[in-house]
């Protein structure tokens, strides 16, 4: 658990000044994430994508941590070599500090184009934590269809037309196939619990071994809702069990948030603009098959199965 | 120099690299370079080195793990061949606009497609305008030796900039030739020990690596790239000479090879110098003042240097082991040429493209060469200006 008082005290590395979206999820996110970190020194990579876009603006830079980008589909493998440089290093008695490792990409550059740097960097065993700040889309280059972006939300790519309803497959369960890596540590996790979402990130830096944390990170642009319901909207993820809280730690699955009854998933769709064409008469099914999918994935989580 | 042992090409650079003993090699195997990566990973199973080896899952991944090295503050080295090479191609241009001193031996293959493992320079070519500074070797000792130059000149903090150094596949990667080798210490001496400027690693110093670098900077740092290839120029001699002190050879960015008289000449690069030189011999022996000008380093480019070795001759001609498709003739003609331009009295020029695949280049083949140019003299013209050498029509 998280005590507010002590994370009040902790020092921000990702400062204001940054040009990411007001209603942004990806800062909020990081800056949670790096409120786990404690006061230990971290190191962050950072693939192609928003926050790298938004944060370090030549001759400027957000981060007061050392940072690095490298391309969009690698910050798995550029972290890798960051992460072994230091044991390298340690070894020959260069550096004496005791670093956190974190990487960090959007759903673009973590389920679709980075998957293989990422899958190497967790079977390779660095001690790095890996977010995927996840808004369900190529948000940074206006909207397109990720292998993250849900069954029937409309899309640069994948719009909802005369013929079409947006997306026509469900998503990756990229948690799952992290966690087959038989990592230490692996998690969903969304901004609205900042608490569950810091203790999450507390245990991944802990973690002897590879971290993996999925965090859902709504984006008003992309999914089209007033900037400053982003938390509600987060919210309404996790009581619908649209986007459930657990984590796989040492193998083990634990559910860390069950809403006590869970809401309708019209809820969830109705709060944002990139499923407005399902409330059309026409595609009832198509929301019937969205609740069915909830659905049969928390009878899953609940008799202790991820897939 | 301490002992002569039967090495490959690619066993000459594993040794070079246990002599430098880099913090971090990320590596991925790939024909005709595997074999370095092999040795390389037994001397690390031996703890003949203390390097922390990645086994990375792709060479798109090998150079990212580089960069990422680099950056933190390790001196870093990986090695690959063609395909590989160009799996890497985005995070080639990143190592060398990020400066940094990445070495990377290259086996030069064929690149796909259609697949082929044996040896042409299509795969290094290519990079070419990457910002990499590259040298090309002749034979195995060559490789082992520039190896080792090509880590003091890529730390050099007034160039801080990637190199490869390129070898042909098979016939100089695999063929077991004498190499002399240097004790350890006379190698751990000359490359110094490695003092990153701006670490990664330096947390009471933080800095951002990579940053988005839009119309008011970006132009300038390209700049900044070309000024660190000029200057390169200026410094790459000295360390030559300091080499020099330890080797008792030249290493320069041309070897002329009996040009001082010589009335015809080619211009090649790699293995195929060796085969020339014994060609070259042989006419000499028959009065026929042939010559070659081998250009080992063709980035830095000295175009300067390769006018004047060429300015005295008659008629020259340019090989390429690679084709550009502007049928205009390959890329060391393109540059060879066009560093000619400026001479008041210039030699006929002619192209060959040659060898392509791992087609074999032989001494009966060079002589054919050496007769055209013979012929463009008397005639005061070259029947070609590109010509394609072994090739069936």
């Amino acid at each position: 658990m998280a005590n507010l008082k002590q994370l009040s005290k902790i020092p921000e590395r990702l400062t204001g000044g940054h040009r990411l979206c007001a209603g942004c999820g990806a800062s909020i996110a990081l800056r949670q994430v790096l409120l786990g970190a404690g006061e230990s020194p971290v190191v962050i990579g950072c693939a192609t994508g928003c926050l790298e876009v938004a944060t370090t603006i030549y001759p400027y830079s957000a981060w007061n941590i050392p940072y690095i980008h490298n391309a969009f589909e690698n910050v798995a493998a550029t972290m890798s070599g960051v992460e072994t440089t230091y044991r390298a290093l340690k070894k020959k008695g260069k550096i004496k500090e005791d670093i956190k490792f974190l990487a960090v990409g959007g759903d673009g550059g973590t389920y679709d184009i980075g998957l293989q740097s990422l899958s190497g960097m967790l079977e390779r065993g660095h001690r790095i934590v890996y977010v995927c700040y996840d808004n369900e889309a190529y948000m940074n280059t206006g909207i397109q269809r990720s292998s993250a972006t849900p069954h029937g939300a409309s899309t640069t790519t994948a719009p909802a037309g005369k013929v079409k309803t947006g997306k026509a497959e469900f998503r990756k369960d990229l948690t799952a196939i992290c966690a087959a890596h038989h990592i230490p540590y692996a998690a969903q996790a969304t901004i609205s619990n900042w608490n569950d979402l810091v203790t999450k990130a507390q245990k991944a830096f802990a973690a002897e071994g590879p971290a993996f944390l999925n965090i859902l990170a709504p984006c008003p642009r992309g999914w089209r809702y007033p900037q400053e319901t982003a938390i509600d909207i987060s919210k309404s993820a996790i009581d619908t069990g649209f986007w459930p809280l657990y984590e796989i730690e040492n193998g083990v699955l634990n559910i860390t948030y069950k809403p006590k009854e869970r809401k309708p998933i019209t809820e969830w769709l109705k709060s944002q603009g990139r499923y407005k064409h399902l409330f059309k008469p026409e595609n009832k099914s198509l929301i019937d098959t969205i609740q069915n999918n909830v659905d049969k994935m928390w009878e899953k989580l609940e008799s202790g199965h991820l897939i | 120099m301490s002992k002569l042992i039967p090495l490959t090409g690619d066993q000459a650079v594993a040794e070079a690299m246990r002599q430098i003993n880099p913090d971090v090699v990320p590596a991925y195997p790939i024909t005709p370079q595997t074999e370095i990566v092999m040795a390389f990973s037994q001397f690390v199973a031996d703890g003949l080195v203390d390097t922390e080896m990645i086994t990375v899952e792709s060479e798109h991944s090998a150079m990212s793990a580089c960069v990422g090295a680099s950056a933190a503050g390790a001196r870093a080295m990986t090695a690959t061949s063609a395909n590989g090479l160009a799996l890497m191609w985005e995070i080639v241009y990143i190592a060398a606009s990020t400066r940094l001193p990445i070495v990377m031996p290259v086996v030069n293959r064929a690149l796909s497609g259609p697949i082929n493992i044996h040896c042409d320079h299509s795969d290094t070519m290519g990079t070419r305008d990457s910002g990499w500074l590259q040298m090309y070797c002749e034979n195995a000792q060559e490789v082992y030796e520039s190896t080792i130059i090509a880590m003091r000149i890529a730390e050099h903090p007034e160039i801080l900039l990637p190199i490869m150094v390129c070898q042909d596949g098979f016939i100089t990667s695999h063929a077991v030739e004498g190499v002399k080798l240097f004790d350890d210490k006379i190698v751990k001496d000359f490359i110094g020990e490695y003092k990153p400027t701006f670490p990664l690693l330096n947390v009471k110093k933080p800095v951002t690596y990579g940053p988005l670098d839009l119309q008011d900077y970006y132009f300038e740092h390209k700049r900044q790239q070309s000024d660190a290839i000029e200057k390169s120029k200026k410094i790459i001699p000295q360390i030559a000479k300091e080499f020099k002190n330890i080797s008792g050879k030249d290493y320069g960015f041309i070897e002329e090879y009996k040009t001082e008289d010589a009335e015809i000449a080619i211009v090649a690069l790699s293995s195929t110098c060796g085969t020339a030189k014994v060609a070259v011999d042989r006419l000499r022996e028959r009065g026929v003042k042939a010559g070659l000008l081998k250009i080992r380093f063709f980035r830095p480019f000295s175009a300067e240097e390769i006018a004047a070795s060429l300015s005295k001759l008659k008629a020259v001609a340019i090989l390429d082991r690679s084709e550009s498709f502007s049928n205009h003739g390959g890329p060391v003609f393109a540059e060879v040429r066009s560093a000619l331009y400026e001479l008041q009295s210039r030699p006929l020029v002619t192209n060959y493209i040659y060898g392509l695949g791992g087609r074999d280049m032989d001494i009966s083949q060079i002589d054919l060469i050496y007769q055209d140019l013979a012929k463009a003299v008397e005639e005061n013209k070259v029947k070609n200006l590109i010509n394609y050498l072994g090739v069936r029509d």
